[in-house]
This record gives structure tokens, C-alpha cells and sequence, in this order.
């Protein structure tokens, strides 16, 4: 005899079949909301990650870059798209003003490294000058980066102080970058002298993919930091005007398009988010008002038995959050179990930045969609609670006979 | 304990406009005589099941008072009442009243489940244990209701009444729907509880309860009369 064991606990035991319909229910609507809540704050950390990243207030590109597609790849998710200009348009865009910080970029590409399964970019870059790339080295070897030295993005599964070979040229990694959710996350920045060594290399090598690329005298795309006391429009107004065959971009614009698609994303996540709850909200009102209904007379009996009016509704109460509860613990492990192996599918199936949130903030949304959970269970059993509060014994006892 | 009644009437609203008013009770002074098994018989609708609830502190009057030992239990309110029942007052309903997800012996403590008072789990066990062996349910104790017969469910709601030792059992129609042998099996345990001390209230049809009881009551169109 189990005294201890509580009432509604026996009672959720003792309907197995209708308590686990409810259960997969409520696992169901958690999980949706923990997948929901992580893919939105994933993305909008994806985002931040994307635009602190892009660091330059303007960035210049070839005029015939613009119309091609994989220019649209760079805006959404930071990959590099192949297309060169003139260094001379190094100089020209220096020299004109309010132009705080300048430095160029080569995007050269890889179909295969020692390392890796997935393609990855090569970007040249010039130490000198940068203030893009730098500021995000989450891990260093220390020192100047020299010729054959390789700063990799977060994804690549090489250590600092390893090495990487591409078209058969030994590098040594000197730097690790933090992650950003974007293509970034697999580029290799190296300066300009090693790339040009890169092209001598695969030349060499038969492949003749970069035989047009000639590394001194080109580049893909100039990033500039305004200089404080200069708007940006008016910068970039100057240098669209004056800096002809190219085209510059205010960062900040490029990402909008991002960050409209985000929105975008995020307002359908909600929209189904919300739909799953109100709809697991009507199944569980109705399940339990039914429930509660089918056994007026087993209430009546707990009423007779000495149970006050307040303790029918705790019944009912405790059932509802049983069950919300356990759901809810199920439901966001299985979310878990989704989102953290597969969000690199997410992710690109998505084409949006996507940075999933770190460990503290999963474990605060699980709380928060736990908290919803019992909170939907709640809402649907309290009609049922107060209806069963109201409950007239005489008139049940009597309608048998 | 000294159960009195004064004037306890019900009306029941019957038209939705509230003009039609039904006495189902009209004002019925009455005293249950403790360590006596009552009984009240009358033809169906006269009332007797709204008035047992009523003395059970089921259904509160409209008008009229109802003290137990002087005190009036409809004052009180329904936290104190509700303890107040757990604790003086067993009611065997009319009809099968099992809680279906709960087996005999949980069926017969659930009071215990509701308030669990002071009193050590071994000490309710052996006291539900000597009560089904009374009853003749002793073999039923881990079944679960839906395999019990009519009989035994009927046995099962009397042991659960009489679990805490309650100073007075309501039993409304407890024979009805059984067969002779276990009509008289009820009988006698009802006449048992009244024999050791306990006032026992039973509503029946039963002729044959009429040789058990030390009183007898009629209700007749809500009026309460002895005969
Ligand atoms: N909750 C109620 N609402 C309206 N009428 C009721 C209600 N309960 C009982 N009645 C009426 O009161 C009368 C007495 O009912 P009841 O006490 O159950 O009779 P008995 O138990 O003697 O058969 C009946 O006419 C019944 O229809
Ligand atoms: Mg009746």
C-alpha cells in the first residue's frame, strides 16, 4: 500500500494509454519550442557574429561582381565569390577621404586540403593593414604572421601550431579563429606572399585554375573603416562616384539583407511555435475537461472521503502538471538530441549565419520552455480544476438510480 | 456524538425563472439516536437521499441547522468541514463508487491518501485488513475494482467507510442492488457497527432491513414522519 504515493500520480499511472497520448503531446509541443527558441537565437547570434566580423564599415568590390551570383553568398553567408580587380584600386580608394583604415583581400579557393572533407576559402590577406581579421584570433602561437603562416577559421579540425598543406605547400597554422555560424568558420587567411607561392604551387601542379590570378597586381575586395567625424553615406556616395568599375557597399546594407531574411525566418519559427502551443493547449483542454468529466463520480467519492473543494482542484492541478512536466523534461531532451548533433544540417539548410548559443544559454531556454510547458498544462487543466471545485456530490451520487 | 437537526429543509429550483420551487425536504427536526442503526424508508423521490446528504454534511440546507455536538457544521467553512467528515462522519453513496486506478486496499484507505493524520501505516493496514476479513474481501485486497462483482464493491465502499471508525456511517440504499445473500451479508455489518457503538443513518427500500433497525423513519413527499 503506497499512502505516500499521491492521488493524481495514480491517476495518471492508472489511464497509461490516455496519459501517454498527452505525454507525446506535451513532448511535442517543448521540443518544438526549444528547437524554435534555439534556431532564432542561433541565427540572431549568427548575425552579430556576421556583422562585428564584417568589421569594415565599407567594402569595395569589382562593378562585374555585383551581378554575379555568388556575390549574393558573400552577404549571406560570408563565403567568398571569385572575382579580382586592379591593386591599383588599392591606392585610389586610399586616397580618398575620411578613410580611416584600408586593406585588401584575395579570395582564392580550395577544393580539397590536407585536411578537410569540406571546400575551403582561401583568402589573402595583408597583415600589415588588417583590422578585420585579427581581432577575432581566438587562439595564437604568438609573433608575427610570416610567409607559409595560416590563420583558419573555427571549423577546420587542425591545431595551432599544426600544419595544412595545400597544392603540396606545407603551412603552419599560427592562429585560430572564433567561430561566427557563417562559411567563415572554414577560411584560411594567409598573406599575400604565400597565396602567390599557393598559385605557383597548383600551376605547377597542373591545375590551372588561378593561371589568370596575378597575385601582385590583384584584388578581390577592399575593406575600409571610416574615419570618426565622416558619415559613412557620404564616403561611400564619394567612393561610388569616384572610384569607377567598382562598387562599394555599406557593410551595415549588406547585412540587412541578412538580417530582413532572418527576420523573416524568425516570424515563421514563431508563427509555428505558437501554433503547436494553442493547438497543444485545445488537445490538452479537451483531454482533460473529458477526462475530468468521465469521473465526476470518482470525485465525488474523494469529496466524500473528506477532500475539500481546494484539494479536488489540486488533483486535477497535479495531474495536468505531471504530466506538462514530464513531457516537458522528454520534450527537451529530444530537442537537444536534435538540435545539438544536427545543426550543422540546420544550419545549411537554413542559409543563414547560425551560431548556436553556448551551454549556460541552452540550459536557461530549456528552463524557459519547461516553464511554458507546465504553464500550458496549467492553462488547459484550470477550467477543469475549477469546474471540479464546484462539484455537487448529492447531484452525482444520485443520477445511478 | 449528539447529531441534531432543527427545521433542515432543501428546495430544490426546478424552472430556470426560478418560479417553480420544489420542497424536497421540508423543515425536519430530527436526532439520531448514537449506537443505533436508523433507518429511512419511503418511496423514491421523497427526498430521503437529499436529507442524508444534507446530514452528512453533503448539501447544505436552505434553512434550517445542523450541529454535531452542539456545533453548527454548516458554519464552518469547507477546509474545516471537509476534515470534519474525513474524520466523524462515513458516507456509503448509493451506486458503485470506486476510484478505478487504485486497487481494494488503496480503495478502502483513500481517506488516508486525502488527510494521512498521525496514525502509523502499519496500524491503518491492520485495521483495513481486519475489516475486509470481516466483509469476506480479505483474498481482494490487489485487486483492482473492475474485477470486483457488484457485491464486493458494495463491501468495499463499507470498509472504506467505516476505516477511520467514524462516529456515524450514512448509507444510502446500500442493499439495492445486490442479491439476498449479500443484501444480508451488509445488513449485518451495518447492524455490527451499531452494535459496537457506532450511529448508523441507512436510507433503504428494503423490507427486510426493518428487523435490523432500532428505528425506523418515513418520508413521504419530503415530510419526515416515524412510523
Ligand atoms: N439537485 C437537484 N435539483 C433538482 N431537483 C432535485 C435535485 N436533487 C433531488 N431533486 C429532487 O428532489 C426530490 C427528492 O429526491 P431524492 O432525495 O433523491 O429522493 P429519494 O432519494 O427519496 O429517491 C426528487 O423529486 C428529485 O427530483
Ligand atoms: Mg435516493
Amino acid at each position: 500500500m503506497k499512502l505516500t504515493e499521491s492521488l493524481s500520480f495514480r491517476n495518471v499511472k492508472g489511464r497509461p494509454a490516455r496519459s501517454a497520448v498527452l505525454l507525446i503531446l506535451t513532448v511535442i509541443m517543448t521540443a518544438a519550442v526549444v528547437c524554435g527558441i534555439m534556431t532564432v537565437s542561433s541565427l540572431r547570434a549568427g548575425l552579430g557574429a556576421l556583422e562585428a566580423r564584417l568589421g569594415a564599415d565599407i567594402m569595395v568590390v569589382p562593378a562585374s561582381a555585383v551581378s554575379k551570383k555568388n556575390f549574393e553568398n558573400i552577404v549571406l553567408q560570408g563565403s567568398m565569390g571569385y572575382f579580382y580587380m586592379d591593386s591599383s584600386y588599392y591606392d585610389k580608394v586610399a586616397e580618398r577621404e575620411g578613410i580611416e583604415k584600408v586593406s585588401p583581400q584575395l579570395f582564392l579557393a580550395s577544393a580539397s586540403a590536407g585536411c578537410c572533407s569540406v571546400p575551403l576559402q582561401i583568402i589573402g590577406y595583408d597583415p600589415e593593414t588588417d583590422f578585420t581579421v585579427s581581432p577575432w584570433i581566438k587562439k595564437s602561437a604568438g609573433g608575427t604572421l610570416g610567409d607559409y603562416d595560416v590563420v583558419v577559421g573555427n571549423d577546420l579540425s587542425v591545431f595551432v601550431g599544426g600544419t595544412i598543406t595545400f597544392y603540396g605547400v606545407e603551412c603552419k597554422v599560427a592562429a585560430k579563429l572564433d567561430k561566427t555560424g557563417t562559411d567563415l568558420d572554414t577560411a584560411v587567411y594567409t598573406n599575400m606572399n604565400t597565396i602567390k607561392k599557393l598559385i605557383a604551387s597548383s600551376i605547377e601542379m597542373g591545375m590551372n585554375d588561378f593561371r589568370d590570378i596575378d597575385p601582385d597586381h590583384s584584388v578581390s575586395c577592399i575593406l575600409i573603416k571610416v574615419a570618426d567625424g565622416y558619415p559613412v553615406d557620404e564616403v561611400l556616395n564619394d567612393l561610388n562616384l569616384h572610384v569607377r568599375r567598382t562598387k562599394s557597399f555599406r557593410t551595415k546594407d549588406m547585412i540587412s539583407g541578412v538580417s530582413d531574411s532572418l527576420s523573416g525566418v524568425s516570424v515563421m519559427i514563431g508563427v509555428l511555435m505558437c501554433a503547436v502551443i494553442i493547438l497543444g493547449i485545445v488537445i490538452l483542454f479537451l483531454a482533460f475537461t473529458m477526462s475530468v468529466n468521465e469521473r465526476k463520480k470518482e470525485f465525488a467519492v474523494l469529496r466524500i472521503t473528506g477532500a475539500s473543494r481546494k484539494k479536488l482542484s489540486g488533483i486535477v492541478m497535479s495531474e495536468a502538471l505531471i504530466i506538462a512536466l514530464s513531457g516537458g523534461v522528454i520534450g527537451t531532451a529530444v530537442a537537444l538530441l536534435i538540435m545539438l548533433p544536427f545543426n550543422g544540417i540546420i544550419e545549411e539548410s537554413i542559409g543563414l549565419p547560425f551560431l548556436m548559443p553556448d551551454a549556460l544559454m541552452i540550459a536557461v531556454m530549456c528552463a524557459a520552455a519547461l516553464a511554458v510547458s507546465a504553464a500550458c498544462g496549467a492553462a488547459a487543466a484550470a477550467y477543469s480544476a475549477r469546474r471540479i471545485s464546484r462539484i455537487d456530490t448529492g447531484v452525482i451520487l444520485r443520477g445511478d438510480n | 456524538m449528539r447529531i441534531a437537526s432543527k427545521g433542515i429543509t432543501k428546495e430544490f429550483i426546478r424552472s430556470s425563472k426560478g418560479t417553480n420551487r420544489l420542497v424536497a425536504v421540508a423543515p425536519a427536526d430530527l436526532e439520531i439516536a448514537e449506537g443505533k442503526l436508523t433507518l429511512l424508508m419511503g418511496r423514491s423521490g421523497s427526498g430521503k437521499s437529499t436529507l442524508l446528504n444534507m446530514l452528512a454534511g453533503l448539501l447544505t440546507p436552505t434553512s434550517g441547522t445542523l450541529t454535531y455536538d452542539g456545533s453548527d457544521i454548516y458554519a464552518m467553512n469547507d477546509d474545516a468541514l471537509s476534515l470534519f467528515r474525513c474524520e466523524h462522519i462515513g458516507v456509503i453513496p448509493q451506486g458503485q463508487t470506486a476510484v478505478h486506478s487504485l486497487n481494494v486496499l488503496e480503495n478502502i484507505c483513500l481517506s488516508y491518501m486525502i488527510y494521512p493524520g498521525n496514525e502509523s501505516r502499519e496500524a491503518v493496514r491492520s485495521r483495513a485488513e481486519t475489516l475486509m476479513k470481516k466483509l469476506g474481501i480479505a483474498e481482494l485486497e490487489n485487486a483492482m475494482p473492475s474485477e470486483l462483482s457488484g457485491g464486493e464493491l458494495r463491501r468495499m465502499a463499507i470498509a472504506r467507510a467505516m476505516i477511520r471508525e467514524p462516529d456515524i456511517i450514512f448509507a444510502d440504499e446500500p442493499t439495492c442492488d445486490l442479491d439476498d445473500e449479500n443484501t444480508l451479508i451488509v445488513l449485518d455489518i451495518l447492524k455490527e457497527a451499531a452494535q459496537s457503538g457506532t450511529s448508523v443513518f441507512m436510507v433503504t427500500h428494503e423490507k427486510d432491513a426493518e428487523n435490523f433497525a432500532d428505528i425506523s423513519l418515513e418520508m413521504s413527499s419530503g415530510t419526515l414522519s416515524e412510523s
